[in-house]
């Protein structure tokens, strides 16, 4: 072995502006948090709208965190994925009608068991229709923005008439598992059940989807795959399977977020999907392509956002997610938390 | 002379519009480094980029030891034994340089044995084993570029450019290295601007133009021939 030369390393240190700079997404979300309490003034207010914000917030994050995912590992635009929306939400609630006797009666084990079995049979047929969707309907168009956005949204138009058909026209109007209804109440606010679990298991998937992609080596095998897939595929990894894999997986979370919204709106249409997309692109728009933190982050501040102003100025709510997306992509192009460049 | 490792013939790629590689004739011996030279932009990178399989030659075949891999893809290849360092590097800059070697190790964990031969080999690596590879400096970057090549056995290196923009320091551990793995026993096809660099690696040398080879040969033969260097590249050797 030849030994190496007099070369004594230096660690390149980031300037402080840097630091601070890469660490300000993640005060954004306490930022907003103290602005709505000081906004609102009443603390039981502000609590109950907290709550929603976040429950809202963990909602389009589930439904978000695949299609980032599959926008930066392959430079897919799916315009279909409110589809897989939709089609959970149906699929879901569909299971939870059949299951009346486990959600009709006020027993925590079944009301969980009819949920769990709503989330599974949801998840198995979105994550099968997107094996099916990348297949016939992206595959052919890898490469092309422009088609991709065409042929994307003309697969989620037929897979919306397709519910239609199947589910008839009308909406479905649901009321929640018994032991899912109602409040608790907490410092003189009244916090839904339903919103507080949405929380917790919103926080558990982006936890586990931070360990996954932290601590496997699939994980590092995606991560890397959104910087630069030329390479990972130079070392010897079959980045299609894994792209087939991460949208399979993303088709089942939006799919899962679709019963949650289903469960959480108690009423589902065939357009739900499709009207959920304005939010979740703006979600992986200004948490940074690629970037499941980004994402996370993001889709707080959608949630959080829309219900303080709902509060505050209810005729501003619905351009404040625009209004949102302006400001962060004025301050940082790319978005908060980029992991893919703009190709 | 043994069976060439890698050959090429006839290979024509296209890169868009441009008809880029025009012919491509060359044998790579198995056991030592063959310097792929020419001036800029006559499709050197374009010639690794199409052996690894980035881009797809229209015509032409490519036989990596004995069995035809022309239309193999990328990581087929990369599993054939053939390891790649890019000319941009190719480093995952948000993971850390665990991270990357860890990836760089396809068919199992990371040969501790191998890993002290390339901490020996890249000193600073093993310095900055915990952080982000972005951080790294741009010559800590092209260590930890080849030292992901070099994670598992690989019969043949395609390396791109390894001392570009590198300080003369960095550049020598790079040569080191690179010595190294052709006592191992590796193959490397290695293009290299900075010609006191191929004069000292190379045992044989291909010179390419507009897109084909012009000129194969054994290093020292072209070393040793300004007329022949000013013919074929323009320039001479001896200015550098």
């Amino acid at each position: 072995m030849a030994a190496a030369p007099d070369h004594a390393p230096k660690y390149a240190q980031l300037p402080l502006s840097d630091k601070i700079g890469r660490a300000m997404p993640l005060l954004l979300v306490p930022v907003l948090v103290l602005l709505g309490f000081l906004s609102i003034g009443s603390t039981s207010s502000w609590l109950t709208l907290t709550v929603s914000g976040l429950a809202m917030g963990m909602m389009i994050f589930i439904m978000a965190s695949g299609l980032t995912l599959v926008f930066g590992l392959m430079d897919v635009i799916n315009f279909g994925h409110g589809a897989f929306i939709s089609v959970g939400a149906y699929v879901g609630i569909s299971a939870l009608l059949a299951l009346e006797g486990w959600t009709g009666v006020p027993s925590l084990m079944l009301n969980v068991a009819a949920v769990l079995a709503a989330v599974i049979a949801a998840m198995c047929v979105t994550g099968a229709l997107g094996w099916g969707f990348e297949r016939v309907i992206v595959r052919p168009v890898y490469g092309a923005h422009l088609k991709q956005i065409l042929v994307t949204v003309g697969g989620l138009i037929v897979i919306e008439q397709m519910i239609h058909v199947l589910w008839g026209p009308d909406e479905i109007y649901i009321t929640r598992p018994e032991m899912l209804k109602g409040a608790v109440t907490f410092a003189g606010a009244a916090i839904e059940k339903y919103r507080l679990l949405a929380v917790v298991f919103g926080l558990a998937l982006f936890i586990a989807m931070r360990l996954v992609l932290k601590r496997t080596k699939i994980g590092l095998i995606v991560r890397a795959g959104v910087q630069n897939g030329e390479m990972v595929q130079a070392l010897g990894y079959r980045l299609r399977l894994v792209f087939i894999g991460v949208f399979v997986t993303g088709s089942a979370l939006a799919g899962l977020g679709g019963v949650m919204w289903g469960l959480y709106q108690e009423v589902i249409t065939a357009g739900m999907g499709e009207e959920m997309m304005i939010l979740v692109f703006i979600v992986v728009i200004i948490g940074g392509l690629g970037s499941v933190e980004g994402a996370f982050i993001g889709a707080l501040m959608v949630g959080l956002l829309q219900n303080y102003v709902a509060f505050l100025e209810p005729k501003l709510a619905l351009i404040s997610n625009i209004a949102l997306m302006t400001a962060i992509l004025m301050w940082r192009p790319q978005g908060m938390m980029p992991v893919v460049k703009a190709k | 002379m043994s069976d060439p490792i890698l050959e090429l013939s006839g290979i024509h790629t296209d890169i868009a519009q441009y008809h880029i590689l025009q012919g491509v004739d060359l044998a790579v011996p198995r056991g030592g480094v063959t310097m792929l030279l020419g001036r800029n932009g006559v499709g050197k990178t374009t010639t690794l980029r199409t052996i690894i399989g980035h881009w797809q030659s229209k015509a032409g075949r490519i036989r990596f030891n004995g069995t035809e891999i022309t239309t193999l893809p990328t990581p087929a290849r990369a599993r054939a034994g053939i390891g790649f360092v890019p000319e941009d590097m190719g480093i995952f800059s948000d993971l850390t340089v665990e991270e990357n070697m860890i990836l760089a190790a396809a068919s199992g964990p990371l040969d501790p044995a191998r890993l002290e031969w390339i901490f020996a080999a890249f000193p600073p690596l093993r310095t900055f084993w915990k952080s982000e590879a972005g951080n790294l400096s741009g010559g800590q970057k092209q260590m930890l570029s080849i030292a992901r090549a070099m994670a598992e056995e690989r019969q043949l290196y395609l390396i791109d450019e390894p001392t570009k923009g590198l300080a003369p320091a960095i550049i020598s551990t790079m040569a080191g290295a690179l010595r190294d793995l052709k006592k191992k026993g590796a193959s490397i096809l290695l293009v290299e601007q900075n010609f006191s660099v191929a004069k000292a690696l190379g045992d044989t040398a291909a010179v390419m133009d507009d897109g084909r080879i012009v000129w194969a040969g054994e290093m020292a033969e072209l070393a040793g021939d300004s007329g022949l260097q000013e013919r074929l590249m323009g320039l001479s050797m001896e200015a550098h």
